[in-house]
């Protein structure tokens, strides 16, 4: 389903890349090369979605981030070549849907994307369930099977895999997983995070690295794969 | 200029030194009322007509009508209040002056004593101040408070005024005589118009007789005179000019512990200022200095300082007598005259002891030597003496006894073989025995009783006291100058030896002060160790101060970590710090801290203050144990000026170290960078003719190696510049390698990757993303190493505590006994290829990334030889304990 995309980005270069990407895979582009203009394209041409470059040349990415929020329900991803853990946190606090580092590779560029507008409700419906091989993932209960047999999930690991169901596709920090699944607990703490996530990986894959169901962003949190 | 009339460098040093600074002028007066300060009003007012910046920064009118109107044309400094003892006082705001920064500024009554903790006692060192701030000073001075003349004044005024102003200053200075006859002035008393000083109101009918007004204002004219006659010679001396110097006259002043030395000192700077000849006080310390009393060192100390004051040189000279000590230091300063107290010793102490006086008369024939009488003071009184070493004890006075009873015994047993000369040279051995041994008084005693014995039972008649022949009185007598000569003998070699044991002491505390600092490489220890040898040594508490690598002075060591500083005492330490004098108690500066800070000088520029403080009153250091404490401080500095040197040497070698690095960086980037663009450069031109799948995985994986560099040389450039942050989590491994075998898997194509990592592994504390790229960094390494088509194992191992995590690959392995060479920056082993790719970075950021996070690493090859292995190792520390089942 096209949509309408707004490319922030300061480099004409970039800015170009991203327009034949966007503009093969059957989008609308509109550009911004500041957060000015930004900000104004966002207000005027009520785009989908918006790929925002964080290093613009008048003020910084991260402080329009609520600004573009506010202007509509463009699902926002961040397109950056900083690679701090606290800016990806803090871009995500602020309401940003995912983020994407450069250099990104198109194809991923594109997939994300998808994920983003599906969630703002502007793309196919999501998939209920996701195969690998001989593995079923049915997200709505959530369940595993493989093959015909269910294999057994513990309540957290239920709970954990529902969270990232939810959002699937995008990332989910780590404080937001432990509020949902630990919220109850006076100090959630992320050692039962990676004991519940390794778990759920022995359950879900064959031991390799090819193919993990579950991400993991590094210092920020974890992804559930759409896509393999 | 003639042949041998070079300049003086000491005077063109001190013609130097007054370049830049302000210039004082003096109005001095014979007494008060003669109008100092309406004439220095005028001349103010006089100079502010003439569009110099002229403001007052004190000036007592003291109620004066023609005074105060005088004033009402000058801008006025505000004057500090001071709380002192419930009273308010209001001293000039020296700060304040020095921030107005006038050209000019008029500063009344310079010998005034400031209130106390004021930052200098004197105002006349309130002014040194201005003066060095270059800023031109007007004051007014009367003849009285003169510091040489003191003594004089009061002989005939009978008023003694304590407030008195250096020489050195009036020398130094222009000098006005603000001069009316003596009739006028005691008109002009008469009339009211006169304010008066509290002493001279009290001495009022005396003070202003005719005779005193006429003499006052003589000596004010004299001395006048001689400044100018100072000045003149300090001129001709910086040009090099006459050259009669060298034969002049040399004054030497010898000091003593007794009061009154401070009158011989004055006399000796007239003597000086008369002959326009350079003076030294001298004390010889004798072996009797070492049982001196604090006080008596203290005045000693006082009279140095006055000397000091007075423009005078101070030189201390141990010997073992006065007269030897000062016949050597006249000898070595050439000196021509010498002054003297008459010494009030008792007229048979100078017959067993001779005269110095009469000594050195006879002695020192080219000498003039001035014999000046001491002042009465009952506070004079000789010190209680110590117990003197030849007195004996009685265990001394028994063998003594013993010795004589046993050479009467062997001279009975030999009496018929030897004659009664030869008894009495027998007596000798008991009397030279005990005089050496136990001193003066044992060997007299022994002299007693070895010509008793002789006598009782030797002498005819045998078996009486009674002498009949008048030869043998002799022996008597011969028998009792031995014992005085030989204990006097004795008595000085010891002294001398103990002169020679305490200094002997003090170098050899010295030696071991500076044998233990020596090794000594850091700052804080070596100031720690100063502290408490400090201490140690003299018995008080001690601080070291320093400038470290913030600009601001702060405590470096202190010899009770517990000490701290007020704002007065950081105020005294700074200013001993930045003015290069001693400051705080016991100084002249800043004397309400209760610290006295010493400046420590190295190679001309102050490293460092030390405070001593002590329970004693005064100075916190017996005066007598100053000397020690210079020298422990001029060593300490020697050894924190080395420090501060190697420290500088060590930056330089960490900027040599930076240098290579980034030349062998800037050959890296141009062989790295460049290769991969060229191949990404042609395959986009080759894409001009149609894309194959060859041509696109070409530019795909070029430009994945020119990432993996950029990513390589930025994270080596946060190495470099310290810049780590580490956001150290909770990580489990199996989800980390699988991560990085995820992000790795273009360069282990053509490899196989096994994980043997154990579900069951203990998490560990480690930063994710800087272990991601380590991991990254040793498969790339692997699958660039290992043979094609060989497997890749990532080995997780949990055993006696650490956790190891390895990357095994197979292929040539790593030369034997340089396998920790790997990871040093840029290093490539030999036999290495440049085909192969790589930077030599990837290695030296594991281990760089690897060490901030508190995991150590290894290179090695496998146990079969055929291949290599490498390990992070994470301490037990990193290892999570207590894994939550299921949490929640």
């Amino acid at each position: 389903m096209p949509a309408k995309i707004l490319v922030v980005d300061d480099d004409a270069a970039i800015r170009r890349l991203l327009r034949n990407t966007l503009l093969r895979a059957d989008h609308a582009v509109v550009e911004a090369p500041d957060a000015k203009a930004a900000l104004q394209q966002a207000g005027a041409e009520r785009p989908d979605a918006i790929l925002l470059d964080l290093g613009l040349p008048d003020r910084d990415g991260l402080s329009i981030i609520p600004l573009l929020r506010k202007q509509g329900d463009a699902a926002i991803l961040v397109v950056s070549a900083r690679d701090a853990v606290d800016e990806k946190v803090a871009a995500l606090d602020l309401g940003a849907d995912d983020f994407v580092t450069k250099p990104f590779d198109t194809d991923e560029l594109l997939a994300r994307l998808r994920v983003a507008l599906r969630h703002r409700g502007r793309a196919d419906q999501e998939p209920a369930i996701i195969r690998r091989g001989d593995l079923t993932i049915d997200l709505a209960r959530p369940m595993i099977r493989r093959g015909a047999e269910e294999i057994h999930l513990t309540r957290k690991e239920r709970e954990v895999l529902g969270v990232l169901a939810r959002h699937l596709g995008r990332v989910v920090t780590h404080q937001r997983l432990l509020t949902a699944c630990w919220g109850g607990d006076e100090e959630p703490r992320i050692e039962y995070l990676r004991i519940v996530i390794r778990n759920l990986r022995q359950k879900l894959e064959s031991p390799g690295p090819v193919g993990s169901v579950i991400a993991n962003e590094l210092g920020v949190g974890y992804r559930l794969r759409a896509e393999p | 200029m003639g042949e041998g009339a070079r300049p003086d460098p000491d005077a063109l040093l001190r013609a130097a030194a007054q370049e830049g600074r302000g210039r004082l002028k003096i109005f001095l007066g014979a007494a008060p009322g003669v109008g100092k300060t309406y004439e220095m009003l005028s001349e103010g007012a006089a100079r502010r007509r003439d569009g110099v910046d002229v403001v007052i920064g004190v000036v007592e009118t003291h109620g004066r009508a023609d005074t105060e109107a005088l004033i009402r044309g000058h801008e006025v400094i505000d004057r500090r209040a001071v709380r002192y003892e419930g009273r308010t006082l209001h001293e000039m705001d020296l700060d304040a002056i020095l921030v107005r920064a006038p050209r000019l500024v008029l500063v009344d009554e310079l010998a005034h004593t400031n209130a106390p903790g004021s930052r200098h006692p004197k105002r006349h060192q309130d002014v040194e101040e201005l003066l060095a701030a270059g800023i031109d000073v007007y004051s007014t001075v009367n003849i009285q408070h003169v510091e040489s003349l003191n003594d004089v004044v009061a002989s005939f005024t009978r008023v003694r005024v304590r407030e008195t102003v250096p020489d050195a200053i009036l020398e130094a200075a222009e000098i006005e005589v603000v001069d009316i006859p003596p009739d006028e002035l005691i008109e002009r008393l008469k009339a009211g118009k006169v304010y008066l000083p509290a002493e001279a109101t009290r001495a009022l009918g005396h003070f202003f007789s005719k005779s005193n007004l006429s003499a006052l204002r003589e000596l004010a004219l004299r001395r006048a005179a001689q400044a100018v006659d100072a000045r003149m010679l300090e001129d001709v001396r910086a040009l090099g000019l006459g050259g009669t110097w060298a034969g002049g006259d040399r004054i030497v002043v010898a000091i003593s512990e007794q009061p009154g030395c401070d009158t011989l000192v004055r006399a000796a700077k007239r003597v000086a200022d008369g002959l326009r000849g350079p003076w030294t006080a001298v004390f010889v310390e004798t072996p009797r200095a070492a049982g001196f009393t604090d006080a008596q060192h203290a005045r000693i100390a006082a009279t140095m300082t006055l000397a000091t004051q007075l423009g005078g040189a101070v030189a201390t000279v141990p010997a073992a007598s006065v007269v030897d000590g000062l016949q050597s230091v006249l000898t070595d300063l050439r000196a021509t005259q010498l002054v003297l107290g008459k010494s009030r010793r008792s007229r048979w102490f100078e017959l067993r002891h001779g005269s110095v006086v009469d000594t050195l008369v006879r002695d020192t024939p080219d000498v003039t030597v001035h014999v000046l009488p001491m002042p009465s003071d009952a506070s004079g009184r000789a010190p209680p003496r110590r117990p003197a070493p030849h007195r004996g004890t009685p265990a001394h006075y028994a063998i003594t006894t013993a010795m004589v009873a046993g050479i009467t015994a062997i001279a009975s047993a030999l009496f018929q073989i030897l004659d009664l000369g030869n008894v009495a040279l027998l007596y000798l051995l008991p009397v030279m025995a005990a005089a050496s041994l136990y001193g003066l008084r044992p060997g007299l005693y022994a002299g007693i009783a070895s010509s008793l014995a002789y006598n009782f039972f030797f002498l005819p008649p045998t078996g009486t006291l009674t002498i009949r022949n008048p030869e043998n009185v002799v022996s008597v007598l011969v028998l009792l100058g031995i014992a005085v000569a030989t204990s006097q003998l004795t008595a000085r070699v010891r002294a001398q030896a103990d002169l020679a044991a305490a200094s002997a002491r003090t170098n050899a505390t010295l030696a071991g002060f500076l044998r233990q600092i020596a090794g000594v490489n850091d700052v804080d220890m070596a100031a720690r160790m100063i502290c408490d040898d400090v201490r140690r040594l003299l018995d008080v508490q001690v601080v070291l101060l320093g400038r470290g690598h913030g600009a601001d002075l702060a405590m470096l060591a202190a010899s009770d970590p517990g000490y701290r500083l007020d704002t007065m005492d950081h105020a005294a330490a700074s200013w001993a710090f930045d003015s290069g004098t001693p400051a705080g108690r016991g100084s002249g500066t800043l004397a309400a801290s209760e610290w006295l800070f010493q400046p420590m000088k190295a190679g001309g520029r102050v490293v460092g203050v030390l405070g001593v403080a002590s329970d004693r009153t005064g100075s916190p250091v017996r005066p007598d144990q100053l000397p020690l404490l210079g020298s422990l401080i001029d060593q300490s500095a020697l050894v924190l000026e080395r420090l501060r040197l190697q420290d500088e040497m060590r930056d330089v070698d960490a900027v040599r170290t930076r240098d290579r690095l980034r030349a062998a960086l800037l050959s890296s980037v141009s062989h790295d960078l460049r290769t991969p663009l060229t191949a990404v450069l042609a395959g986009a031109a080759q894409l001009r003719h149609g894309a194959t799948p060859e041509v696109i995985a070409t530019i795909e994986s070029e430009a994945q190696r020119l990432n993996r560099f950029v990513a390589n040389l930025l994270d080596m450039a946060r190495v470099e510049a310290g810049a780590l942050k580490l956001h150290v989590e909770a990580t489990d491994l199996s989800d980390a390698v699988a991560g990085a075998a995820h992000d790795a898997r273009r360069a282990l194509e053509g490899h196989e990757v096994r994980l043997d990592v154990p579900p069951d592994l203990p998490l560990v504390r480690a930063d994710p993303q800087l272990l991601h790229h380590c991991l990254l960094n040793l498969l790339d390494n692997a699958g660039r190493y290992g043979d094609p088509g060989t497997a890749i194992v990532i080995e997780g191992r949990h055993r006696f505590g650490e956790l190891r995590l390895a990357v095994l690959d197979h292929g040539p392995g790593l030369p034997p006994g340089r396998e920790g060479e790997v990871f040093e920056t840029f290093r490539r082993l030999e036999g290495s290829d440049r085909s192969i790719g790589g930077t030599g970075l990837g290695l030296a950021i594991v281990k760089a990334f690897a060490e901030a996070m508190g995991m150590t690493v290894e290179a090695g090859n496998r146990a079969d030889g055929r291949g290599a292995v490498f390990a992070l190792v994470f301490p037990a520390a990193l290892i999570v304990r207590d894994l939550p089942t299921e949490g929640g």
